[in-house]
């Protein structure tokens, strides 16, 4: 395999391919002291993440454990209030074992907003000139992984971005990367298919379970995965916005089931399942399109695949976003926000094996440190919240 | 467009006006009302209860008698599944 982009090695062997240093703040009182320690560097690679609880939850400190540790970082600062119930000396070991720079300061013992945003400011200007001058490594496209969402879908993303997206899925496939699709709720209606796909019958049923999980979940909450606007673009069910969805996953052989912070053990396809275990607590399993990409990026994302027919706008913390627009029309009002026009194949200006060649290319072009739209617009939206999952079980992951 | 041969739907590809006639595998079909890009018309006539297809999948069930050029939405379709929330007009 030919080194094709450029990355940024870690005592792991893992690379990366941004050097971000991360301003995460334990609870939601710490999140106006890390997000002004980190506004005066936005445009010198300083993420604000964070979590807003203060009652601890194991998924939320593996959750933060994982994106702390997550390749595209180079160093973390925590920002903690002082007595909240976020494990903070656990998430700080963590960061530190893995060789990165890392500062936790608490406000309460710092004395207070100013003085902490004072020093705070004063360690992150301390600490990015050597990120800034680590010189980056080729890296290839086996080193890679990739995750795929669609956020304000239509009838147009089905037909375009999802299905070029899925060309593109083959082809990392093909070049040794690890891909991951998601959304189990936005998956309904298609577990025979999937099952169809898997590397193993157990496997297979697994694919089953985990949407008839996602439906229940969804059931007794009252709601599907479905939003008014996309009805407004033409989706009529949950089904209908699911067969889009998929095609997202193109036509590799479906290698295992993973879960929020798990990263797949091989090169493949997988399925993350981010729909929470047992009852249903702590409300809707992703309250919005970027709870699904912090969970891409914590199983090891370093880049993400995004299709939308109606219009988002959003990009990430720690992982470039890439834009792929369905509907030409939309392509037409907000090309600005959009790095790939799929609407092109609807208009027979393009052919989806076009398309998916081009998203694979740049792909490797932001993989190479070319910034994405949402990159460059300054997109660095973040939310986590409160889950509880239970171990995968034995057909997940296949040998 | 049909998306599958077994279709009882199809897509619209751009806008369509009420009353036109478009040829859908080489069969004349009258248009209902205006329909947007990425937006169903039926392709046949469709009882009530009976399946929607499109890419030759299930997407739901009729939930009343559909003509053939009629548009094709939540007004005549509900989900096997979950129901589809939209916001009232």
């Amino acid at each position: 395999m030919t080194n094709t982009l450029q990355g940024y090695p870690r005592a792991d062997g893992r690379k990366g391919i941004r050097n971000v240093l991360v301003v995460a703040y334990l609870v939601e009182c710490a999140h106006h002291v890390a997000r002004e320690i980190a506004a005066p560097f936005r445009e010198r690679s300083v993420h604000l993440i964070g979590f807003p609880g203060c009652y601890p939850n194991a998924y939320a400190l593996a959750m933060m454990e994982k994106l702390c540790t997550h390749p595209n970082v180079g160093g973390v600062l925590l920002v903690s209030l002082g007595c909240e119930g976020f494990n903070k000396r656990q998430l700080g070991q963590t960061v530190e074992v893995s060789g990165r720079p890392v500062l936790t300061m608490g406000i309460q013992a710092t004395g207070g907003t100013q003085k902490t945003i004072a020093a705070g400011r004063e360690w992150v200007a301390a600490t990015l000139p050597a990120l800034a001058a680590q010189p980056p490594v080729p890296m290839g496209i086996d080193e890679l992984t990739v995750g795929t969402i669609c956020g304000g879908s239509d009838a147009t993303s089905g037909l375009t971005a999802n299905p070029a997206m899925g060309v593109a899925f083959d082809l990392l496939v093909k070049g040794g990367a690890k891909t991951i699709f998601e959304e189990t709720g936005e998956l309904i209606g298609m577990e025979h298919l999937m099952a169809a796909r898997a590397a193993s019958p157990a496997l297979g049923a697994a694919l089953k379970d985990s949407v008839a999980k996602a439906a229940r979940y969804y059931a007794t909450l009252g709601y599907a995965s479905f939003a008014p606007g996309n009805a407004d673009g033409g989706l009529t069910t949950i089904e209908e916005k699911s067969l889009g969805a998929y095609a997202k996953s193109g036509q590799s052989t479906i290698d295992g089931i993973i879960k929020p912070g798990i990263e797949p053990p091989r090169k493949g396809l997988y399925l993350l399942d981010v729909v929470p275990d047992g009852d249903v607590r702590f409300g809707f399993p992703n309250i919005n399109d970027n709870a699904e990409i912090a969970e891409l990026i914590a199983c090891g994302s370093h880049v993400i695949l995004f299709s939308t027919g109606r219009g988002s706008v959003v990009g990430s913390a720690i992982a470039p976003v890439i834009k792929v627009c369905a509907n030409p029309e939309t392509w037409k009002r907000m090309e600005d926000d959009m790095d790939v026009d799929a609407g092109r194949i609807l208009e027979g200006r393009s052919t989806l094996p076009e398309v998916g060649r081009e998203i694979f290319d740049l792909v490797q072009r932001v993989g190479s440190g070319a910034p994405t739209k949402s990159e460059a617009l300054g997109h660095q939206e973040f939310i986590l919240t409160y889950k509880s999952f239970e171990p995968l079980g034995p057909a997940c992951l296949p040998a | 467009m049909k998306l599958a041969p077994q279709d009882n739907v199809a897509v619209a590809l751009r806008p369509l006006s009420a009353g036109e006639v478009v040829m859908l595998g080489g069969t004349p079909l009258r248009v209902a009302r205006d329909i947007a890009v990425g937006h169903k018309l039926a392709a046949q006539s469709i009882a009530a209860g009976e399946k929607i297809l499109k890419y030759n999948c299930p997407i739901g069930s009729a939930s009343a008698p559909i003509a053939p050029g009629d548009y094709v939405h939540t007004h005549n379709v509900a989900s096997d599944y979950l129901p589809t929330y939209t916001l009232p007009q």
